[in-house]
């Protein structure tokens, strides 16, 4: 066999640090070969990105190579000088990390700075240099190359600016890349643009890949082998189609499990998330790093750490009871979540809201006031007409710029609405905060978005808990203070966490305190902002099933809000589209996935990576970039990027909402029947799938 | 060279437990040698500000006219100056002086410059506007510009330099509250406070102000240091506070006309304003590490 | 660009006038018979009555402070209380003076300072780094009057420079040098650590930024991951610091000027509170402002000018 292109040998790389060297990756050998893609799988603090630096050999002055190496094209990086680790990333590996924005230099014009990674490697005069960075910046579809060669990495869009990168990328023709979450900063639609354009350039150029990202399904759909990382351990490694159909490490079983596949829903199919959450580095258990957390952990687990077998010539897993998972013996998800049914009862109507308008002001120079030019907003929400009955769920989705959150935002007065009406238990709701009573304050709370923002890190635990019952339901400081434990009991996590500080919680169970802080006053209606974005994919499953449960309890509605329409598909009873500050398409959740759709509806769905590598896609992408909320696109707002445009009715009028008998309503010019006629189902299960 | 931060590491950050954390804070100040020598003079000097007047061998303005002009000796030990005062007595009691006029103006301008900051930043509004323009016409001003103004219209005195010293620190110590609450406000927690129907005087003073205290910490040491500065350089202009109190400024200005005979009436003064002043800074820079303030 | 260069100046404008109403109300309009501060308090009722009438104080404040405005605007700043001398001429030379200690004295802190505070940065944490660092934090705290009187005490007399400054109406530059030197130095040692510690955190800052990773993983020699990246972008913050270090300039001035017996506009101020003469207090003001607030304005300018984000957004 041939020299791989680059291979692993036991590798452990650390970093020195106040308390000693943490090492980040332990004893980790890999193989690729020339022109696979490799998926590196991983949730925060299981040493993927550092793994990634290693491969690049640019760990910063604090990370080092403790033991192992790093061989490429079979040569040991570490012995390379530093004009030869420069040639090295002139010519053989080069880099796409994950915020393109912070990776361009702000202050200099995209063109000199794909010109400089070309310039290196190959005498070449100007005028060529020019030619080929235009040509570079077309292979990555940029439109108008020119003007993008001209302008600063500000004046680009995110999807533009990590083409840009990928650009710099290939301008070396590097036999590896090594993407490090190469989409996790943008838009799903703009992802699903990137995603093919990678598979694209990888499959024409025969470049070799290593894709860094805890999101399986971009894994699922892009590479060739997949290895699973957990605290700084290789646990499994295996081609893709196969880990997938039959994961062998629990770990890996537990991520599967925890990601909503489109269409999974919390009554049927309940997501499995994995208990705790993990480790930290300098804290690791002594035997199977994974047995505090896995429920097929058996005495031997707790006690040594298992060995890398191969239960296949192809295949590697690090778990002692492979055999058995293999067999079918045994089951990493059997003690299962039962599914969250809700029992019948008669809806009726609690939220309504009519016509909201929320705007905000674009800033004006005193000099800008004084020359007399009108003031600007941007409108965020436009118009828009809701109603939420008793006790279900109402998932909104969209991506960002949307309107979404401050659609929350709105209904819960934290900015004031410009414009509509906000109902509800047949009150009209002032659209100030302050000016709403501590009985409305009551009925409607909110989950925020990022956990580490949700709680005050000056306070400790008990305290932010009792807030809401003092103020909200007027209880004396002893009464609070007892309720305390079983708020934390409701949420799951033990009653000495009451004395402690947010800094001593994990993400997952700041969000628990937030959510128990919600629940405390009863509300009917309950706010959730993208509640589980911020966490880790098995985290963010038990979140989910928490809310679930908790809503059921206390009989509550709930604005779900997220990006993902997976995850909202899970969680609602009905759901809304949301684009520009508008609705494009409601109705019951279980038919969202089946056509007819809204045209948005139906690219939205074809964008979503499905953690599946089985499932068959349609593939609609969409072009350009969305237009600015502060000059929104007159008729239909999706016009400019609707792969179903008409003609000059979707430009000149508002399209109706049109009904389907069993209840979607679709915001389009295109009639019911001539969508469905038009439209085939986006997603297509093969063998197993409900 | 230095790379991002790495994600694989983020989780991995201590955070103290509640009580030791003055503790552990002190040990990490005392970490560093330089900060710790900026506390331990710092902590001298105060001293010396308290006990001054027991220590001192002789009194502020005592004259022993024979011994006029003396070398440092066992009986003088920095000295006498040219009307034979005793150097080292006047050093110590110019500590008091100092450490109460600056110290005085700091803590009112503290109080002062905090309150308007938190209720500027959290109010926002006209209120904020006004205030801060206000503030930045004040700040356009370089500050001994404006000190030398107002000294110019109040006469030189010891209350004036008080009065100079607060009214130039309020609007740098307001702004810089400002910025942190500003940035405090718009997070999380404190919206969740207001949904959680928290009175805007609880989130004040119990939300928002413990995420000032850090920064203010910072800002009082670093205002401290430059209020000592200030005050012995209007002191050395001749138009702070006047003759014949002890003040460091006002010392080195009177010794500078017979350097060539009593240098040491020159130089024990101005090392004392030196090293008070570089602790000070020093211990500003242990507290800005300490609580990871930016500057 | 040309649309900030104009709001840019429609704010100067407005600070200004800001200011000057503010320099004005301190000067004029706090408690008491300004006629009673200049003069003292035993003064006759005639003597008392004549300044009131000299200085015009029975008219309205504001018409006062316009009629000042507009003689400020037109360089006539009404005669000195002290002297009666016109108080125009006289600042004006003090300015020049002062302008020239200050632009000398840039000369030679600013690039000196960004060139060791960058070194610091690149060499974070190693000796050289340490060593800077604990000068600049020595030198920071020193007052200037400590400096001016230690470097005379050292270098004048062994030196031969002069302690004293000889200059007088119309000397030249290179006439007046051996009396700039000291006074510049002892402006340079405070400022360079300044300048040098804000750089240095400036630098360490665009280090960190995942760009300068994109930068050497292209491949680039150091030394121009360094020149062309990471300094071309810690350039711009740089340019404030020097604009507030210009400010710091003016009132360090006022002591070193003292120390130096140097004919600038510090010693004018200091002369003029000495004799009360608030007219020329107000002149040397509202100059020393103004020449503060251009620099300002320089300094945003050439900020604007290699920040393309505030060039072309905002």
């Amino acid at each position: 066999m041939a020299v791989p292109l680059l291979q692993l040998k036991d590798l452990s790389v650390a970093y020195r640090s106040r308390r000693g060297a943490l090492r980040a990756v332990r004893d980790l050998s890999l193989e690729i070969a020339k022109g696979q893609t490799y998926g590196l799988v991983g949730e925060s603090g299981s040493g993927k990105t550092t793994l990634a630096l290693a491969v690049l050999n640019y760990l910063g002055k604090d990370g080092y190579i403790e033991s192992g190496q790093v061989l490429f094209e079979g040569a040991d990086m570490a012995a390379l000088d530093e004009a030869g680790l420069r040639a090295l990333w002139q010519g053989g590996m080069a880099h796409v990390p994950q915020n393109p924005f912070t990776a361009l230099n702000p202050s200099m014009r995209i063109g000199e700075q794909v010109a400089e990674a070309i310039a290196l490697n190959s005498e070449i005069d100007a005028p060529e240099i020019e030619t080929r960075v235009l040509d570079l910046l077309a292979q990555v579809r940029l439109p108008d190359p020119a003007r993008v060669a001209r302008a600063y990495p500000h004046e680009i869009s995110g999807g533009q600016q990590q083409r840009v990168i990928i650009a710099i990328a290939l301008g070396r023709q590097p036999s590896l890349l090594v993407l490090d979450e190469p989409t996790t900063a943008l838009d799903v639609t703009t992802e699903a643009v990137v995603l093919d354009l990678l598979r694209e350039l990888v499959r024409d150029r025969d470049t070799a890949a290593l894709y860094v990202s805890h999101n399986l399904g971009v894994v699922a759909g892009l590479t060739d082998r997949v290895a699973v990382l957990y605290a700084s351990e290789l646990v499994e490694d295996a081609p893709t189609k196969e880990l997938y159909r039959q994961p062998l490490h629990p770990y890996t079983r537990g991520l599967l499990d925890s990601v909503p596949r489109l269409g999974q829903r919390k009554d049927v199919k309940p997501l499995q998330g994995i208990e705790g959450q993990i480790p930290s580095l300098t804290d690791l258990p002594s035997g199977c790093l994974f047995a505090p957390r896995c429920p097929l952990a058996i005495d031997q687990c707790w006690e040594e750490r298992p060995p890398l077998d191969h239960p296949t010539p192809d295949r590697r897993v690090r778990c002692h009871r492979w055999p058995e998972i293999l067999a079918g013996e045994v089951d990493a998800g059997r003690d299962a979540v039962e599914p969250i049914q809700v029992e019948d009862y008669q809806p009726e109507t609690i939220l309504t809201v009519e016509q909201l308008d929320v705007q905000y002001p674009i800033q004006r120079s005193l000099a800008d006031v004084l020359a007399g030019e009108p003031a600007r907003y941007v409108q965020v929400v436009d118009q828009l007409d809701l109603r939420i009955r008793s006790r279900e769920t109402l998932g909104v989705v969209g991506e960002s710029g949307s309107g979404k959150s401050s659609l929350a935002r709105a209904l819960i007065g934290l900015v004031a609405a410009e414009g509509g009406e906000v109902e509800l238990l047949g009150v009209q709701l002032p659209a100030r905060l302050d000016a709403r009573s501590t009985e409305t304050l009551a009925h409607l709370q909110m989950v925020f978005q990022n956990p580490e923002e949700a709680l005050n890190p000056y306070l400790t635990i008990a305290e932010s808990l009792r807030r809401p019952l003092r103020n909200l339901r007027g209880m004396s400081y002893a009464e609070a203070q007892a309720m305390v434990p079983q708020l934390l009991e409701s949420v799951r996590l033990p009653a000495e966490y009451a004395r402690r500080l947010p800094g001593q919680l994990s993400g997952g169970e700041k969000q628990r305190v937030a959510i128990a802080r919600a629940f405390a006053t009863h509300p009917d209606l309950l706010l959730a902002d993208e509640p589980v974005s911020a966490l880790d994919v098995s985290v963010q499953a038990n979140i989910l099933n928490l809310l679930a449960e908790l809503q059921n309890e206390h009989d509550t509605a709930m604005l779900f809000i997220a990006h993902d329409i997976a995850v909202v598909g899970y969680l609602a009873d009905r759901i809304a589209v949301m684009y520009l500050g508008q609705l494009m398409q409601q109705g019951p959740a279980e038919i969202i996935f089946d056509p007819p759709y809204h045209p948005y509806t139906e690219a939205l769905l074809s964008a979503v990576p499905p953690p599946d590598p089985f499932v068959k896609q349609e593939h609609i992408r969409l072009s350009g970039e969305v237009p600015s909320a502060a000059d929104p696109p007159s008729g239909c707002p999706f016009h400019t990027r609707c792969p179903r445009f008409l003609g000059d009715i979707c430009v000149e009028q508002e399209p109706p909402w049109r009904e389907t008998q069993d209840g979607k309503a679709i915001y389009c010019h295109i009639p019911i029947e001539e969508l469905q006629a038009a439209q085939s189902p986006v997603l297509r299960f093969n063998g197993e799938g409900d | 060279m230095t790379t991002t931060t790495n994600p694989d590491l983020a989780s991995e950050s201590a955070a103290p437990v509640r009580g030791q954390r003055w503790l552990v804070s002190l040990r990490a100040l005392l970490r560093n040698p330089a900060h710790t020598a900026g506390l331990i003079i710092f902590i001298l000097f105060l001293l010396i500000a308290i006990f001054g007047p027991m220590l001192a061998p002789y009194g502020v303005n005592e004259q022993i006219v024979e011994d006029a002009r003396q070398a440092p000796s066992a009986a003088h030990w920095f000295g006498t100056d040219r009307l034979g005062r005793d150097v080292f007595s006047r050093v110590l009691l110019g500590a008091r002086d100092i450490f109460s006029l600056a110290g005085l103006g700091t803590l009112v301008a503290v109080l002062v410059g905090t309150s308007l900051g938190l209720l500027s930043g959290y109010r926002g509004g006209l209120f904020d506007e006004l205030l801060m323009r206000f503030f930045d016409s004040l700040l356009s001003l370089p500050a001994l510009l404006l000190a030398l103004l107002l000294l110019g219209t109040l006469g030189p005195s010891r209350q004036s330099v008080l009065l100079v010293i607060i009214v130039v620190y309020i609007p740098i110590v307001a702004r810089v509250v400002r910025s942190v609450v500003l940035s405090v406000k718009t997070r999380g927690y404190i919206e969740a406070a207001r949904v959680q129907g928290e009175s805007s005087a609880r989130i004040l003073f119990r939300e928002i102000l413990p995420a000032v205290l850090p920064a203010l910490a910072v800002e009082a040491a670093l205002r401290f240091s430059y209020a000592i500065f200030l005050a012995s350089s209007l002191g050395f202009l001749g138009v702070g506070v006047q003759p014949p109190s002890p003040d460091w400024g006002l010392m080195v200005k009177e010794a500078r006309d017979n350097v060539s005979q009593t240098p040491w009436a020159l130089w024990f003064p101005a090392g004392a304003i030196s090293i008070l002043v570089i602790a000070v800074n020093l211990l500003a820079d242990g507290l800005k590490t300490l609580f990871r303030v930016e500057d | 660009m040309a649309r900030y260069i104009l709001r840019r100046l429609a704010f100067l404008a407005l600070t200004l006038v800001l200011t000057s109403l503010l320099i004005f109300v301190i000067t004029q309009l706090l408690p008491g018979d300004v006629c009673r501060v200049i003069l003292g308090r035993e003064v006759g009722e005639a003597a008392s009555q004549a300044c009131r009438a000299e200085l015009r104080l029975d008219d309205p404040a504001l018409v006062r402070y316009g009629d000042w405005l507009s003689g400020f605007l037109r360089g006539d700043m009404g005669l000195s209380y002290s002297t009666d001398a016109e108080i125009g001429p006289l600042v004006a030379e003090r300015l020049g003076n002062s302008l020239m200690l200050a632009g000398f004295t840039l000369a030679i802190a600013v690039p000196l300072a960004t060139g060791l505070g960058a070194l610091a940065a690149l060499n974070e944490g190693k000796w050289l780094d340490n060593l800077i660092s604990v000068f600049s934090l020595a030198v920071v705290g020193l007052p200037e009057f400590v400096t001016g009187i230690v470097l005379i005490e050292l270098l004048a007399f062994r030196v031969g420079l002069p302690a004293n400054s000889s200059i007088r109406p119309g000397t030249g530059f290179f006439e007046a040098l051996p009396s700039l030197i000291l006074p510049a130095l002892t402006a340079t040692l405070v400022l360079l650590a300044y300048i040098a510690r804000l750089t240095r955190a400036g630098v360490l800052e665009e280090l960190k930024q995942p760009y300068v990773r994109t930068a050497a993983l292209k491949g680039l020699p150091r030394w121009v991951v360094i020149l062309r990246h990471v300094l071309r972008n810690a350039l711009a913050p740089t340019i404030t610091v020097v604009a507030i270090s210009f400010g710091w300039l003016i009132s360090g001035l006022v002591v070193i000027e003292n120390v130096f017996n140097y004919p600038g506009l510090g010693r004018l101020m200091v002369f003029a509170i000495s004799r009360r003469d608030l007219p020329l207090l107000q002149g040397v003001a509202m100059v020393t402002v103004l020449a503060f607030a251009l620099a300002n304005l320089g300094a945003d300018l050439l900020y604007a000018a290699l920040n393309p984000r505030i060039r072309v957004g905002e």
